[in-house]
C-alpha cells in the first residue's frame, strides 16, 4: 500500500528537553496506524507537528506526496488532515450544531463569508448526518458546554468529519471514556476505514488498539523504536523494557548524571 | 415568537425617533444624541471584542481620528457651515478604518491580555501624537466651521444621524452574527486553537473583524466633532471613552445583540441626567461603581443574559414538568 502520510527524521526541542529526536512515521492509505508509548515519549508532539501547531527543529512532513512541514494548521486541516485533541477541545458556549458548522468548510474571501448564513440548508443537512452518525444529533441545539466528557468525544470526532479529511488523527480517543462509549468509537473508526478513512491513533488502552489497529509504532524518549503488526510489537521486548522501567531507568541516570 | 420580537424593536425605534418631538427641550435632545452616539459604539465595538472575546481598550483611537477627521477637512477645505458637513461623517469613517487595519494587524499577532495592553499602548500613542502635532492643534485644539442653526433645532439633525447611525450598526452586527464570519468570531472566542486547527483563517478573521468595528466608532467620532464645534485631543482621544464604551456593553451583556443598546442606553442617560440636572460632572461616577458592583455580584453575564437565562429557565420548567407528566403517564402503560 502507498504511505499517505510521513514524518521523516523530525526533531524538535523544548528548551533542553528534546521531545523528538529523529522520529520516522509512516501511516499507509487505508490503515489504521495505531502510536503507543509511554507518558513523555513524544507522541503528542508529533502530532502538534504533523498538523502544524508546532514547527519542527528539522525533518520533513509529507501527506500524499506534498511537504507540508510548513502549513499553517488551518491549511493542513483543509489539505485533508483532522485531528482531536488528548483533552477534547469543543466551542463551550455554541450549540453542538454550531461546534459542527464551524468546520464546514468553504473556500472563500471574507466578504461571502459574511453574506454567507452560518446554517444554510447543505451544511445543517450534512452537519446533522454526521451527529447521527456518531450517536448524537438529538443533542444539536444544546450548549456545547453542557455535554459529559464522552459526548464531547463524540462531537469532536464528529466535527473532524464533517470536513472530510483523508486522514483523521486521534489523540486518545478512549481516554476517559466508559466501555460502551469505547466499543461505540471504536465501531465507528472500524466503519470509516471500511470507507476508505486513514487513521492514526494515540491511544493507552493496549486492547482497544490491539483489537483495531492494522500497525503498530511503538515510540520512546522522542524516537520511533518498532513498528509492525500489533501482536509482533506486543511481543517485541524492546517495547516491554521501554513500558517496563527501563525508560525509567535512564531518567534516574539523567537525573543522577 | 419572532413576530413579537421584531415588533419590540419597531416599538424601540419609533419611541427614540419621536422622542426629540415629544420632548422638546433641547437639553433633552442633547443628552438623547449622546445617549444615541454611545449606544453605536458600544454596539460596534461589541461586534468585535464582544463577539471575539478580545477585548480591545483603544476605540478611542477610532473616535479621535473620526473627529479629527472631520476638523481637519472641514476647516481646511473652508467648507460652509451646515448639512453639508454630514457627508464628512462616512468618510471619518472610512479613515479610522485605513487606521485599524495597520493597528489590528500589529495588536492581533499577540493573544487576549498582551492584546488589551497594547490597544492600550497605541491609544497613549494617538492621543500624545494629538496633543503635540502641529497639524492637529495641539492641546488647543480645532476649531470647526461655527454651524448657526437656533438652540431648539440645534441638536435635531444630529439626533436624527446618530439614529441612523445606531440602526445601521445594529443591522450589521446582526448580520455578522447571523454569517459563518460572525461564527468564526465566535469560535475564536470560545478556543481560538481549536479554530485554527479547523480550518478557520483565525488571524484573517480576526484582522477584518476589528477594522469593520472601527467604522462606526469613527462615524460617532465625527458626528461629535461636528455637533461640538470645537474638539481637544484629550476628550476626542479619552481613556474614559474606552472604558465607558467597555463597560457599557458588559453591564447589557457581553456578545449579544441587546446588550450593549441597553447598557449604553441605561448608563450613558443616566450620567448626562445627573450631570446636568445636579450641575456635578462626578456625581455619576458613584451610581456607575454601585451599578457595577450589582451587576457583577448579581449578573455578572450582563442584563440580558441574566433576564433571558430567567424567562428560559422557567419555560424549561414549565417544559420539564409537562414532560415528566407524560413519563408518568405512559411508564404506567408498560
Amino acid at each position: 500500500m502507498a504511505v499517505l502520510l510521513s514524518a521523516k527524521d523530525i526533531s524538535r526541542s523544548f528548551g533542553g528537553l528534546k521531545a523528538l529526536n529523529v522520529c520516522n512515521l509512516e501511516v499507509e492509505k487505508g490503515s489504521i496506524t495505531g502510536l503507543i508509548g509511554p507518558n513523555g515519549s513524544g507522541k503528542t508532539t508529533l502530532f502538534n507537528v504533523m498538523t502544524g501547531y508546532v514547527r519542527p527543529d528539522s525533518g520533513t512532513v509529507t501527506f500524499d506526496g506534498d511537504d507540508i512541514t510548513s502549513f499553517e494548521p488551518d491549511k493542513v486541516f483543509a489539505r485533508g488532515i483532522g485531528r482531536t485533541f488528548q483533552l477534547t477541545r469543543i466551542f463551550g458556549r455554541m450549540t453542538v450544531l454550531e461546534n459542527m458548522l464551524v468546520a464546514t468548510q468553504h473556500d472563500e474571501g471574507w466578504i461571502r463569508s459574511m453574506t454567507r448564513s452560518k446554517s444554510s440548508q447543505v451544511d445543517v443537512d450534512n452537519a446533522m448526518e454526521w451527529l447521527e452518525f456518531v450517536g448524537i444529533a438529538r443533542l444539536a441545539t444544546l450548549q456545547a458546554g453542557s455535554l459529559s466528557y464522552g459526548q464531547r468525544k463524540l462531537l469532536e470526532l464528529a466535527y473532524v468529519l464533517v470536513a472530510n479529511p483523508d486522514v483523521i488523527l486521534l489523540d486518545e480517543p478512549a481516554g476517559g471514556v466508559n466501555l460502551t462509549l469505547i466499543n461505540q468509537i471504536a465501531e465507528r473508526i472500524r466503519t470509516l476505514n471500511q470507507q476508505g478513512k486513514t487513521f492514526l491513533i494515540v491511544e493507552h488502552n493496549m486492547e482497544f488498539v490491539m483489537n483495531l489497529c492494522d500497525t503498530v509504532t511503538v515510540m520512546n524518549q522522542g524516537t520511533n523504536l518498532v513498528s509492525g503488526r500489533p501482536e509482533e510489537v506486543r511481543a517485541n521486548p524492546l517495547v516491554l523494557d521501554a513500558y517496563l522501567g527501563g525508560g525509567d531507568d535512564e531518567e534516574m541516570e539523567a537525573v543522577h548524571g | 415568537m419572532l413576530q413579537k420580537k421584531n415588533l419590540w424593536w419597531l416599538v424601540g425605534v419609533v419611541a427614540i425617533a419621536v422622542f426629540p418631538l415629544v420632548v422638546t427641550n433641547p437639553l433633552y435632545t442633547s443628552i438623547g444624541l449622546f445617549t444615541l452616539i454611545f449606544m453605536a459604539c458600544a454596539t460596534s465595538w461589541n461586534m468585535f471584542s464582544g463577539y471575539s472575546g478580545y477585548i480591545a481598550l483603544g476605540s478611542a483611537v477610532f473616535y479621535g481620528s473620526g473627529a479629527y477627521t472631520m476638523a481637519l477637512i472641514s476647516t481646511h477645505a473652508n467648507m460652509a457651515p451646515g448639512a453639508a458637513m454630514f457627508w464628512l461623517v462616512p468618510l471619518a469613517g472610512v479613515v479610522a478604518m485605513l487606521i485599524a487595519l495597520p493597528f489590528g494587524w500589529i495588536a492581533l499577532r499577540v493573544r487576549r491580555h498582551t492584546f488589551v495592553v497594547i490597544t492600550i499602548a497605541v491609544f497613549f500613542i494617538f492621543q500624545l501624537g494629538a496633543s503635540n502635532f502641529a497639524f492637529t492643534g495641539g492641546t488647543s485644539g480645532i476649531s470647526l466651521p461655527f454651524i448657526t442653526w437656533g438652540a431648539s433645532y440645534y441638536f435635531i439633525p444630529f439626533y436624527y444621524v446618530a439614529l441612523a447611525i445606531v440602526i445601521f450598526i445594529t443591522i450589521v452586527s446582526a448580520a455578522v452574527r447571523r454569517s459563518r464570519f460572525g461564527l468564526q468570531l465566535l469560535a475564536i472566542r470560545d478556543d481560538e486553537d481549536r479554530a485554527l486547527g479547523l480550518g478557520v483563517k483565525v488571524t484573517s478573521v480576526k484582522i477584518v473583524g476589528f477594522t469593520l468595528s472601527a467604522f462606526t466608532i469613527g462615524m460617532c467620532g465625527a458626528l461629535y466633532a461636528m455637533e461640538q464645534g470645537q474638539i481637544y485631543p484629550q476628550f476626542v482621544f479619552s481613556p474614559v471613552f474606552d472604558v465607558s464604551v467597555a463597560l457599557m456593553t458588559f453591564l447589557g451583556g457581553l456578545g449579544t445583540l441587546t446588550g450593549p443598546l441597553l447598557g449604553a442606553l441605561i448608563l450613558e442617560s443616566s450620567q448626562q441626567y445627573l450631570t446636568v440636572s445636579f450641575s456635578n460632572g462626578s456625581l455619576y461616577l458613584i451610581l456607575f461603581g454601585s451599578l457595577f458592583l450589582i451587576v457583577i455580584l448579581f449578573m455578572p453575564q450582563g442584563i440580558v443574559v441574566f433576564l433571558r437565562d430567567r424567562l428560559t429557565r422557567k419555560a424549561d420548567l414549565e417544559r420539564a414538568m409537562i414532560k415528566t407528566n407524560d413519563v408518568a403517564l405512559s411508564g404506567s402503560t408498560r
